[in-house]
């Protein structure tokens, strides 16, 4: 028995030293002196231009790697076509790379110099939208996919022989099956979205009040030496991921028991 | 039997217009997103000799034994946490299981500034590992600590115990029936696991960033080498780079795959 109760101790005292620890502590730092001088650090000119920046940045990657999402997950699990596999591999890609590496790739390619350069892509909002697609785009497409595979495709079927259109099918047929991981695979997408720090780095140029997100502006506070402000966004950063921890944890058991 | 259905129905949904246009929509939107980029960082790399600098070398030989380390670490710690969530009760145990996804969804700056709060110069633990490299790997753990929980505990979870049961019947002690009859059936789970935190170690930047102090030679990892390459104006080094690091998580993400295939070799 004592085996178990050595188990249970290494491992809830390894989770507290990397993980509850730290966090909580700035938790306690931000709210150490009350709740007003970290709510006039986040209610900062420049803060709240970092909270829009990067609600934007979500705003945009978040729908059109949804409805991408889905579509690759259809085109993946029910149609064969040629390059699949590779289509599949291409998918996954970004979940592999370094965010630094993809920021210097759409530098690169967006950048002076480049193919598609000369457009005030980088170091602008545009730049840092498109790092923002392009480090989150897996996610809803790795959700839905194993739901398509388990549903099959004898509804959609018999659905098709009473005569429903493909249009009809999807709607009524295919969409209430795959919404709740659909749902998930958005969650986990804004999560990434408003978080990415590396890529949106890279791309931002870090012009404060003007390109810089919430993420970019817990580093530029920090590096000036302004603790509180650090630790008051990252406080929001935390909350906002506190939230999507809730949400997965509601999401996921309906997914399991479907 | 579905198999067959499948077979079957392709057909008749190629007819229609709608999944050829989901397709072309789809591979145009990867094409344009994630291809054409890594295409112009490919054609862009050049300055192959700044690979084989000091400094470049220095800073991926630290990145691949500290990736490596981490990766060790999890192979114990995510099995010992995974272990506990499926097979222990105890008060509080929903709110642990919800904590080890924190990592995921805590942004990986975040995650660097509340180690540095806590394991930094200011430490209230009197523990300063800032900007040595103890601090790279501390923060590549933080990152990585979900993956092997999360690919062991649904292994864990399906293993009958009955098993166990037999194996303790016949005088197996506990150390035994681990090592004999559970491990191997977690070992690929466990495996696939560490080469993904391994994959995420490799190519980590936000939780190192400030926690390490990026110092030449000492503490500079791989993406931060990149990252200073970019910074000083030299692209093409910096893409150099880069590829070497793709190729890495290329071959980690191989490695995965064939640690699947061997995995469900039984299944087939």
């Amino acid at each position: 028995m004592t085996g178990r109760y050595a188990v249970r101790f290494a491992s809830l005292a390894y989770l507290a030293v990397l993980l509850a620890a730290p966090v909580g502590y700035v938790f306690w730092r931000t709210f150490e002196h009350g709740f007003s001088p970290a709510w006039h650090a986040v209610t900062a000119p420049d803060a709240l231009h970092a909270l829009k920046v990067t609600l934007i940045l979500a705003c945009i990657a978040v729908p059109l790697n949804t409805i991408f999402g889905v579509l690759a997950a259809l085109a993946i699990v029910r149609h064969r076509f040629p390059g699949a596999g590779v289509f599949n591999a291409v998918v996954d890609l970004p979940l592999a790379l370094s965010p630094v590496v993809v920021g210097l790739a759409l530098l690169i390619l967006y950048g002076r110099g480049g193919w598609l350069g000369g457009h005030g892509v980088v170091f602008a909002v545009p730049g840092m939208v498109l790092a923002t697609i392009f480090v989150s785009l897996p996610f809803v497409v790795r959700e839905v996919v194993p739901v398509l595979r388990e549903i099959g495709t004898e509804q959609e079927q018999a659905a098709a022989t009473l005569g429903a259109s493909a249009v009809q099918t999807f709607w009524r047929v295919t969409w209430p099956a795959i919404r709740w991981a659909t749902a998930y695979g958005v969650v986990l997408t804004t999560a990434r979205a408003l978080g990415e720090f590396g890529a949106v780095s890279v791309v931002s140029g870090h012009l404060a009040g003007q390109t810089e997100s919430l993420t970019l502006y817990v580093q530029d506070r920090y590096q000036s030496f302004d603790e509180v402000g650090a630790y008051a966004s990252a406080v929001v950063l935390a909350l906002i991921a506190v939230a999507t921890l809730v949400l997965m944890t509601t999401l996921k058991p309906k997914e399991e028991t479907r | 039997m579905a198999a067959r259905a499948d077979a079957l129905a392709l057909p008749r949904a190629r007819r229609s217009a709608a999944p050829g246009l989901g397709i072309g929509l789809s591979t145009l939107y990867l094409s344009v997103i994630v291809l054409l980029p890594l295409a112009a960082l490919a054609w862009r790399a050049h300055g192959w000799d700044a690979i084989g600098s000091d400094q470049a070398v220095a800073a991926l030989k630290l990145t691949l034994f500290a990736s490596f380390a981490v990766a060790l670490i999890n192979a114990v710690a995510g099995t010992a946490i995974a272990w506990t969530l499926v097979r222990d009760r105890f008060f509080g145990q929903s709110f642990v299981n919800a904590l080890v996804d924190l990592p995921f969804a805590l942004p990986t700056i975040v995650a660097g500034l509340t180690l540095l709060a806590l394991y930094g110069p200011k430490s209230p633990a009197a523990v300063d590992v800032a900007f040595t490299r103890w601090a790279v790997v501390l923060a590549l753990l933080f990152v990585t600590l979900p993956f092997v929980v999360r690919t062991v505990q649904p292994v864990l979870l399906e293993l009958d115990t009955e098993m166990e049961d037999a194996a303790a019947s016949l005088g197996a002690s506990r150390v035994a029936t681990f090592r004999r009859v559970i491990l191997p059936n977690i070992l690929p789970a466990i495996l696939s696991g560490v080469a993904l935190a391994f994959a995420r170690a490799v190519g980590e930047f936000g939780a190192v960033v400030l926690i390490s102090g990026n110092l030449p030679f000492k503490t500079e990892v791989a993406s931060v080498y990149v990252f200073g390459r970019i910074e000083s104006g030299d692209p093409g080094g910096a893409a150099a780079a880069s590829v070497v690091i793709l190729g890495i998580s290329f071959g980690v993400l191989l490695a995965i795959g064939g640690v699947r295939r061997w995995a469900t070799r039984h299944d087939r």
